[in-house]
């Protein structure tokens, strides 16, 4: 299996599918991994430290296309680069096949297999190969960055002999894996930082980082499933335009990482906000490439409005190209680690993963996918317009994204289990039925048995029904009341304790009454004790 | 009419005891189910006492009596980690009260219906199903209280001895069967001695790990000898009684069972965990690769504590023994007070019995909407800073799950090695109940930490506050 790692042809990216490290441990599963020569030089990667990972550094894109089964972009190939592929290989880069069509039709050609990273579902197990998240994190550090270079005074607070300096003052929207990577990287260079999210179930996450989480006035859920935001309602947004409004007069920098999937970014700052803001501030728009979360956002550039700079960079992660390649890389390797390695790699089309990031295979079109599953309950938490949503783990502590579909599968054999107990009774009974009923020796012990066993089945069931809706942490208490309940032997005992008193009958039934009302008492007892104890 | 009045008093009951289960359902109306359970016995016995079959009041209201204030007494002082003992025991109690009634039935002729084949095969196998219920709950008892060892005993040629002890049993009862008049009380006592000896070495064969089973399928068999005896008198509140609390032990048997990935004729009749399973281990154990076990002390944890956001306490039947439960809750409330997440994960089978760790940290008031499921919280893993695994060895061991040779593979476990690090509080170097090595010990950013766990936590709390307040 050759993995082939081309420079990235698109003007002004600096990233690279992979680095040295992340080359070796390709190597480390059995890939041979050759790399298109420069392919890491805007990353500061040299040719010469992929030789020694153990890559084959060649010349020349073609070459390098034309000999690879499975070629690792960062880009979406364009259809220069599709035309030089060879016929049944695979590619694995950012897709983003909704607006892909042409290229897609031109791999599908070549009987291509296409592997998106921007469509991995946004699973627990597939955190690790998440180049959004990857992605975002660095964005979101680099929008402080960036505003930093472009603000005229400190971020922290100083008393000097010469005078004491203000902290800024940093409001970040959408609190997802960017805005999580920019409270942080704001707050660690010493500003006071603010956050809001449409997402309450963020707040945790946002206080954790020392940020303070602001909220509008009305109830919402903002949460759109798999963890993301989805689109707010008028009145909400309303009121959410107004708080930044407000705020827009207090703060020196607003970054802003508001997305929605499959949508324009919504429009969050209005000309009046930035134009209430403080000459000298800083806006920087993390969705500038969707459209922009602020109205005067123009896509790559830098703007200036009453003194305002509004920064609408679409190449945050390439500026910090040695760092995004190293990370996207190391995505890369995951997959390709949980595709089968470089010995048995194969396209599992019940992966979860795999199917979900599936463009085309094979040349056919598996591109959307079947739906996922929808999130949990436990996920439901509000929110409204914000960018990648931690996937868990890439930002602190993401409670509110639970792996999509996971659930405890319904311990209740449907009876599969039962059948044959269930055949067991139909039988005995069909043979009392036979022996004594059509005979016409209904004798009424044979009645009166039948009905008792009737009683009994019937019981079972309602008991098997019943029963496999405890709680597990109640199994004990369950145990000791069923253990109280099976006391009820105690009637047994009772019915016999008659008559002469000192008949064996009547002393052995006496002694039943009493070991049975110790369970009776007891059981009860302990139970309620125990029950007494749970607290929430 | 009075028979009416007494049938509908047992029809009122048996909902009630259905309720009462029903109630258990969740921590909200667990209690309410309690009271469900108690009304309904307390409805069926002063049902049974009004009516005409009774006629001495003074021997029963001195049995009623004397045996109510044993259990209460029983129960009140019972402590939470001797639960499983006091369960155990208590089944006994009702594995001997059915071998009585069977006794009395024969003997007293009481239900009085029918001919006597019907009624003598009723009562044969109330008294093997009794029998066998209290001896096994007798062993089961001295076994978790500690008086026998927990290994399971092995006898040489075991199922054959099961399987003649099981046709001795069948025997004699067929000969009792057919002895008339009460000739048979000979043959009655050798089938409830016999079966009593199956009791004995069935339990005394099943290791100590497998103890919760055990307890859950003793439970089933006091629910099923109740139906017996309901059989044998002919009375339907005995029968539909003794089938749910059958039906529920069974259920509990079978949840465990899964929870550890063992059909429950191999929990029943393998000997699990004895030392047949640790010499596979030599050759293929996964520790040869791995290296050394890294020790800590009490002072690196509380910092690591200190510096945790999410951490996650895995306990298990080693917290039980050492009674630790009360300074894990002193932990806890520290840790949360200074803003961490503190969580509790239970294995299925963590300790003795069904759910035995959940009554262990709710008696040391620890919230139990932060004890969560295996299932609720295997996944949380990854993203948990610190996870303190007390006194429990087989559930979290990743051997299950890749060492296809090892004897519990494909039992579902705690995944704690995705964690940031794992401490593990640990009596001695052994290996768990199962006798399996644990290559969860060699892992990297995993730390042992000896020593009985109730002293080590008292240490480790002091710790974590002295570190707190500096």
């Amino acid at each position: 299996m050759k993995v082939g790692i081309p420079r990235e042809v698109l003007a002004g990216e600096r990233r690279v599918a992979g680095t040295p490290d992340t080359v070796r441990k390709l190597v480390d599963l059995g890939f041979a991994v050759q790399v298109e020569s420069g392919a890491g030089e805007a990353a500061d990667q040299p040719d010469a430290a992929y030789a020694e990972a153990g890559a084959e550094v060649v010349d020349g894109a073609a070459s390098l296309w034309a000999t690879s089964d499975l070629v690792l972009k960062v880009r979406p190939p364009t259809l220069e680069e599709a035309d030089l592929l060879k016929e049944g290989a695979a590619v694995v880069g950012f897709v983003f096949p909704a607006s892909q069509g042409p290229l897609l039709e031109r791999l599908a050609a070549r009987s291509a297999t296409l592997l998106a990273m921007d469509c991995v579902p946004r699973i627990s197990r597939a955190q690790k190969m998440d180049a959004l998240s990857s992605m975002a994190n660095i964005a979101g550090y680099r929008a402080v960055v960036e505003a930093s270079a472009h603000f005229g005074r400190f971020f922290t607070g100083q008393i000097t002999a010469a005078g004491k300096v203000p902290p800024a003052k940093v409001l970040v929207i959408g609190a997802g894996v960017a805005g999580l990577a920019s409270i942080a990287a704001a707050k660690g260079l010493g500003a006071i930082v603010r956050a809001f999210d449409t997402r309450a179930a963020v707040r945790e996450q946002v206080q954790s980082l020392g940020a303070e989480f602001l909220e509008v006035e009305i109830e919402e859920s903002g949460d759109g499933g798999g963890g993301y935001a989805r689109q707010m309602s008028p009145e909400f947004i309303r009121a959410e335009m107004d708080l930044f409004h407000a705020q827009a007069k207090e703060v020196d920098i607003i970054v802003t990482t508001a997305l929605v999937p499959g949508r324009p970014a919504p429009r969050l700052l209005e000309r009046r906000a930035v134009e209430a803001m403080r000459p000298g501030s800083v806006i920087v728009d993390l969705a500038a490439e969707q459209g922009g979360n602020c109205e005067l956002t123009v896509p790559g550039e830098r703007v200036v409005h009453q003194g305002v700079q509004i920064l609408g960079f679409t190449d945050l992660p390439s500026r910090m190209a040695a760092t995004a390649s190293q990370l996207y890389g190391t995505n890369l390797v995951h997959l390709l680690s949980d595709m089968g390695g470089g010995r048995d790699f194969r396209v599992d089309l019940e992966d979860e993963v795999v199917r979900g990031a599936l463009v085309l295979h094979r040349g056919e079109t598996t591109w959307p996918p079947p739906p996922p599953k929808p999130a949990p309950e436990a996920a439901a938490a509000p929110a409204g317009a914000v960018a990648p949503k931690p996937a868990v783990g890439a930002a602190p502590r993401g409670d509110a994204v639970n792996p999509v579909g996971h659930r405890p599968p319904d311990p209740r054999p449907v009876l599969g289990g039962n059948a044959l107990a269930a055949l067991g009774v139909v039988a005995a009974a069909g043979w009392l039925a036979l022996r004594y009923g059509l005979t016409g020796d209904a004798s009424p012990a044979a009645t009166q048995f039948l009905q008792h066993l009737t009683v009994f089945v019937l019981a079972c069931f309602v008991g098997w029904q019943v029963i496999w809706s405890v709680s597990p942490a109640l199994h004990t208490p369950l145990m000791s009341v069923t253990n109280a309940i099976s006391g009820i032997i105690i009637v047994g005992g009772m019915l016999q304790a008659h008559g002469d008193p000192l008949a064996p009958a009547a002393v052995i039934g006496g002694l039943a009454v009493l070991l049975a009302a110790i369970n009776v008492a007891g059981g009860f007892l302990v139970t309620q004790r125990m029950l007494r104890m749970f607290r929430k | 009419m009075e028979s009416l009045l007494l049938t509908v008093a047992y029809i009122v009951s048996s909902v009630l005891f259905i309720l009462s289960l029903r109630g258990l359902s969740a921590q909200e109306t667990a209690r309410r189910g309690n009271a469900y359970g108690f009304a309904g016995m307390a409805l069926a016995v002063l049902a049974t006492a009004t009516s005409q079959a009774i006629d001495s009041y003074a021997l029963l209201l001195l049995a009623l009596v004397v045996g109510s204030a044993v259990g209460a007494a029983m129960a009140s002082r019972v402590a939470m980690t001797a639960m499983p003992e006091l369960v155990a025991l208590l089944h006994s109690f009702v594995g001997a009260a059915a071998v009585l009634v069977g006794f009395a039935s024969y003997l007293g002729d009481a239900g009085g219906h029918g001919p006597r084949g019907i009624l003598l095969g009723e009562i044969a196998v109330d008294v093997f199903i009794g029998s066998l219920t209290f001896t096994g709950s007798v062993v089961a008892f001295l076994k978790l209280r500690g008086s026998v060892s927990g290994k399971p005993l092995i006898l040489p040629a075991r199922h054959a001895l099961n399987a003649g002890l099981l046709t001795a049993c069948v025997v004699l009862s067929v000969a009792f069967g057919l002895a008339p008049d009460t000739a048979g009380l000979l043959y009655l006592v050798g089938a409830a001695l016999l079966s009593g000896v199956l009791g004995v070495h069935l339990v005394a064969a099943i290791g100590g790990a497998d103890m919760p089973v055990v307890v859950s399928l003793l439970n089933s068999y006091s629910g099923w000898t109740a139906a017996a005896a309901g059989f044998m008198l002919g009375n339907d509140l005995l029968i539909i009684t003794g089938a749910l609390v059958g039906s529920s032990g069974a259920i509990l048997s079978i949840i465990m069972c899964r929870a550890m990935n063992r059909s429950i004729w191999n929990v029943v009749f393998s000997g699990f965990g004895s030392d047949s399973g640790a010499q596979a281990r030599p050759q293929s154990g996964p520790a040869d690769a791995q290296g050394e076990v890294v020790e800590t002390d009490v002072e690196e944890t509380a910092a690591s504590l200190l510096a945790a956001r999410d951490v996650v306490i895995v306990p298990g039947y080693g917290m039980a023994v050492a009674r630790a439960q009360h300074a894990v809750n002193e932990l806890t409330e520290t840790l949360r007070a200074r803003g961490a997440k503190v969580r509790f994960a239970i294995h299925p089978v963590a300790g003795r019995l069904p759910g035995h760790m959940n009554v262990l940290l709710a008696e040391a008031d620890v919230p139990y909407d932060i004890v969560l499921e295996m299932d609720e919280i295997n996944d949380d893993f990854p993203r948990t800073d610190v996870v303190l695994v007390i006194g429990a060895n087989d559930i979290v061991n990743p051997g299950a799950l890749t060492d296809a040779s090892s004897p519990i593979y494909g039992m579902p476990v705690l995944k704690v090695w995705e964690s940031g690090r794992v401490v593990m509080f640990k009596r001695g170097r052994s290996a768990g109940y199962a006798g399996v090595d644990n290559p969860l010990f060699y892992e990297r950013n995993t730390r042992m930490l000896f020593g009985d766990a109730r002293q080590t936590m008292d240490r480790l709390v002091a710790a974590v506050k002295a570190r707190a307040a500096a």
